[in-house]
């Protein structure tokens, strides 16, 4: 076991886990965060998506052992952004989710989309979001969510 | 008896000092000057001028001929063509993975500079290390090399020995690399080094090697570049 100190949306959070505990399970099972979902745990599904340092990562596969001063931001923070904000009421305007497991590495991966391409083509939006599963197949709607983001922001 | 009598016979025999003295100065002199020529021939042949006989040191030695060159290239290249080391040079705008070399799942992107596109960075991924808990590999700054080291055609077959060699040796191509620095290319940079630490694959086996080690893959990349880095006829 090792203490970390962790800075997650802006606060410092102090964990004790064994160095090789992913990301993922910190944040869900020693900070009680469960917004960050877990799906394959191999980096397959992008459920677990949160930003590092504002990089979209796969949390399940990072070791806490390799975070440091890295900036977290998760799903429960991402609303204090701009572009979060503007993707969540794009999200709820557009009624995108159906199950709504996949959602949150969903907004995830897309306000790192509209960070860096302010206004994406169908083809930026399926390059970008391509690593993101959803077995309830929202894709559409994800598509036009992101869309309308993007007009707002 | 017989031994000890014709020693001290010999002994007493004082002219045969300085015909033994003069025998042993040849000696000194004629490896001394073999020496010299062959380390004037080294030194001239990588820098291009002859160096002052103060400056030579037991370090220098004769270069690898040409063909000694061209085996050597020849390890270098069966390395390279390696799953490890091609699926991260292809001609596509995708990266491949496995042994099979099949495209990279999700539809991952090379992106404007080898390192993925928005939301899905190489890096979304890969992390600083092999992920073995989970089969992800990872190195630092995990990316494509660029197109313009593409060690496949569009077809994803491997390029010949001469136009991978040729691309290499291409200063234009290869981010204006030397012989020198492209030994220490293959000797250190980190990506390169991952290759024979690849990590576990996602069932828990191991992922297969480059068909050399590193030691030899770096002893046949510095045969090569003493040679003068040649490349094989042909296309």
């Amino acid at each position: 076991m090792a203490t970390y100190q962790l800075n997650v949306n802006g606060q410092t959070k102090k964990v004790d886990v064994d160095p090789s505990t992913p990301l993922l399970w910190v944040l869900r099972e020693e900070l009680k965060m469960t917004g960050t979902k877990y799906g394959c745990g191999i980096s397959a599904c992008g459920a677990c998506t949160v930003f590092l340092n504002g990089v979209a990562t796969r949390s399940c596969i990072v070791p806490i052992s390799l975070i440091a001063d890295q900036k977290i931001i998760t799903i429960e923070g991402i609303a204090s952004d701009p572009v979060g904000r503007a993707v969540q009421n794009a999200w709820v305007e557009k009624d995108v989710v159906q199950c709504g497991y996949c959602q949150s590495g969903q907004i995830m991966s897309a306000v790192a989309l509209l960070k860096a391409t302010s206004k994406p083509t169908d083809t930026n939006i399926e390059e970008s979001m391509g690593g993101n599963l959803c077995r309830c197949a929202t894709y559409v709607r994800i598509r036009e969510a992101i869309k309308m983001a993007a007009e707002t922001i | 008896m017989t031994f000890r009598r014709e020693a001290t016979m010999l002994a007493n025999h004082r002219w045969l000092s300085p015909i033994f003295l003069l025998i042993l100065v040849s000696f000194v002199t004629s490896i001394a000057l073999s020496t010299r020529a062959n380390n004037a021939y080294w030194v001239s042949s990588e820098s291009g001028t002859d160096v002052p006989a103060r400056e030579i040191t037991p370090r220098m030695r004769v270069p690898p001929n040409l063909a000694q060159g061209l085996a050597g290239w020849d390890q270098v290249y069966s390395v390279l063509i390696s799953p490890r080391c091609i699926n991260c040079h292809t001609a596509q705008n995708y990266p491949q993975q496995g042994d099979d070399r099949h495209r990279h799942f999700a539809n991952v992107i090379r992106g404007e500079e080898g390192r993925g596109v928005p939301a899905l960075r190489c890096i979304t991924c890969h992390q600083e290390v092999n992920a073995d808990s989970t089969g992800v590999p990872g190195g630092p700054d995990w990316h494509l090399a660029p197109l313009s080291m593409q060690w496949q055609d569009k077809n994803d077959r491997p390029l010949s020995s001469a136009a991978v060699c040729g691309q290499i040796t291409d200063r234009k191509r290869n981010e204006n690399m030397d012989g020198k620095a492209l030994l220490e290319h293959h000797s250190e940079a980190a990506l390169v080094l991952w290759a024979w630490n690849p990590g576990r694959r996602p069932d828990g086996s191991m992922r297969t090697l480059p068909p050399l080690s590193h030691a030899e893959f770096v002893n046949a990349t510095r045969t090569w570049v003493e040679a003068g880095t040649p490349c094989p006829r042909g296309r």
